[in-house]
């Protein structure tokens, strides 16, 4: 084994231990979706209701920053006390780091509709709750997604440090190597998925967040031929 | 059909945006509310459909208390057309058009049947129903926001400042069009302006408001002819005052009698007439007499090879003007669309005079020098007569 180089090792690596790796993919990704989701579920209606009761939006907005500035090892380490080792730590961990994306881009989100659009809306007999789901929510979905693209990519970060509590997923390999001598490979073995992990879920929901944007989804399509008569 | 009494609004701090307001508007009127900014016209606008809610005064549609009307179903029954135009972007054409009918929860045949038919209204076409506002101009955007304050057969239709950010030539066109719909479809308007030429060239009755008080309600010959003060004439100014006094004539006094010819006569029939007649322009008219549209010199040189029948080389995109029309208006209309001349029809179309450039000078000329004797600073009037028309160009 250690007259292959580096990169051969990290190779033998995966096909001995594909079935293994694929299998921390996957409880990874799981702990990262699961604790966006419910952040998503939490973060998504306290959103829209700050953007409603713009008193409550300084308080709320204030308390997802602070989440935010705790390190998220110290932020493992307090849950640890009360929750115990295991998965649901790191799953709550993930929940408490994705509220701040969730929760600001939501507010931004209907915040920055033209008031015009509201004002015509509630002009022509919508109710409140139309209001909010013809037009609030579908002209905020793209800067919506865009925060639970923010939140999943720190979110799969977050699952990597999580395998110190002991919750599996690809940063269980990363300890792996770096306790072995000469680990770099099987540091990889863990990093490289866990990086590759992150940047296809910033890739699909970037595009994901394009195609619900209503500009710049109908800029592009083709003026039609027949011009009106007067103009 | 719509009253108003006592009406007014304090904002926070005690601010009197609207004070004391009363009136009463007819079931198929145009009125406009006009005024400077802050005086209160669009506030006023808004209670009616109780986007703001009044502080005192009650306002009475059809004899009933708006106060005790459900504000949801109340604004469902009012059209409502903003200068933003407030198209949602991401709603089709179609989507935007039916938006109330939608609220309303009627069907998706009768949804498509009434966009359809308001489409040809503001002579769009059909395939414009699947397109997203952002693919329009802002001209063709404001026709769909006008669609959409009639697609639910609204009374009622409020409107604040809908043409305002358009550009003068499309917001010409709108107008022309907004009133043709208005008299067609029997609708009650009421409209915030702050342009005085378009609130004399479209409403019935004018409402021009300051510091939150009405201080004139009359129809525009009556507010032209008789300012209520000082800041009236002030607000028309002084060069509409002057403009009115020729324009007291209408088109039927100055119109002369157009050479017609029908749609199943040859081109040959046609320079035959041109010629006998001395002119260069014939209308197209039916056997009732209804205007179809005119053949010119030009058009005929170029069609001449290509066809021998008049209803193909016929130009069918005619501006007219409706007998009755103020001589101003159609003074402006020439001058604006660079129109040789005008034809003025009746309520059917029917083809009854037309009015010229040539017409015009001579009516200019009367008014002029027609008076001299009475007129002894004869070049300053002109002189104000030039630069009155010279606005009309700009």
């Amino acid at each position: 084994m250690s007259d292959l180089n580096t990169f051969e090792q990290f190779f033998y690596y995966f096909s001995e231990n594909g079935s293994y790796v694929f299998e921390q993919f996957i409880t990874h990704f799981l702990i990262s979706i699961y604790g966006v989701l419910l952040a998503a579920i939490v973060g998504i209606p306290l959103g829209i209701l700050i953007s409603k009761y713009s008193k409550l939006a300084g308080f709320i907005i204030t308390i997802a920053n602070i989440i935010q500035t705790i390190p998220a090892l110290a932020l493992l380490a307090i849950l640890m006390l009360g929750m115990g080792l295991g998965k649901s730590t790191v799953i709550m961990t993930v929940f408490l780091y994705s509220l701040l994306p969730i929760i600001k881009n939501t507010y931004t989100g209907i915040n920055n509709i033209n008031k015009d659009l509201i004002d015509s809306g509630k002009g022509m007999g919508m109710t409140r709750l139309q209001v909010l789901y013809m037009i609030e929510l579908p002209l905020s979905l793209s800067v919506i997604i865009a925060g639970i693209r923010i939140a999943l990519v720190v979110a799969i970060g977050i699952t990597a440090i999580g395998a110190f509590i002991g919750a599996g997923g690809l940063g269980d390999i990363i300890i792996r190597g770096t306790n072995a001598t000469d680990g770099t490979a099987i540091i990889l073995a863990g990093a490289i998925p866990t990086a590759f992990m992150a940047i296809i879920t910033d890739v699909l929901l970037s595009f994901i967040e394009r195609k619900l944007d209503p500009v710049k989804r109908h800029k592009k399509a083709t003026t039609p031929t027949v011009q009106s008569l007067t103009e | 059909m719509l009253k108003i009494e006592q009406l007014s609004k304090v904002y926070k701090g005690g601010k009197k945006a609207v004070d004391d307001m009363n009136l009463e508007i007819e079931r198929g009127e145009f009125v406009a509310f006009i005024g400077t900014s802050g005086s209160g016209k669009t506030t006023a606008m808004r209670m009616i459909n109780r986007m703001i809610e009044p502080t005192s005064g009650t306002i009475y549609l059809d004899g009933e208390d708006l106060a005790k009307k459900n504000p949801v179903a109340l604004r469902r029954s009012i059209g409502y057309v903003i200068q933003q135009i407030g198209l949602m972007p991401h709603m089709t054409i179609r989507e935007n058009i039916t938006l109330v009918p939608k609220l309303l929860k009627w069907t998706k045949e009768k949804k498509d049947q009434t966009a359809e038919r308001l489409i040809e209204l503001v002579n769009l076409p059909q395939n414009y129903l699947d397109l997203y506002p952002l693919q329009l101009s802002g001209g063709q955007q404001q026709r769909i926001g006008v669609l959409r304050a009639l697609a639910a057969n609204q009374d009622i239709i409020l409107m604040d400042e809908p043409f305002g950010a358009l550009d003068p030539i499309t917001r010409d066109t709108l107008q022309d069009l907004m009133k043709d719909l208005q008299q067609r479809l029997g609708k009650t308007v009421i409209f915030v302006t702050h342009d005085m030429d378009e609130a004399i060239k479209l409403a019935d009755r004018i409402c021009i408001m300051h510091n939150g008080q009405v201080i004139q309600f009359d129809t525009p010959d009556n507010i032209l002819s008789n300012p209520a003060n000082e800041f009236v004439r002030e607000f028309i100014g002084s060069h509409r005052l002057i403009q009115e006094k020729p324009s007291a004539k209408i088109v039927d006094d100055v119109m002369i009698k157009p050479i017609t010819i029908t749609s199943e006569k040859s081109i040959n029939d046609a320079i035959r007439l041109m010629v006998k007649k001395r002119v260069d322009t014939l209308f197209v008219v039916d056997g009732q007499n209804h205007l179809r549209g005119y053949i010119d010199v030009e058009s005929l040189t170029a069609a001449r090879h290509t066809t021998t029948s008049i209803s193909e080389a016929m130009e069918k995109d005619v501006f007219y003007v409706q007998n009755g029309t103020k001589l101003q208006d159609s003074v402006r209309r020439i001058l604006k669309r660079n129109l040789k001349n005008i034809p003025v029809v009746d309520e059917e179309k029917r083809l009854v005079g037309l009015v010229t450039r040539a017409n015009i000078v001579d009516m200019v000329y009367d008014t002029i020098w027609g008076d001299e004797d009475t007129e002894n600073d004869g070049n300053s009037n002109n002189q104000e007569q030039q630069t009155g028309a010279d606005e009309q160009q700009n």
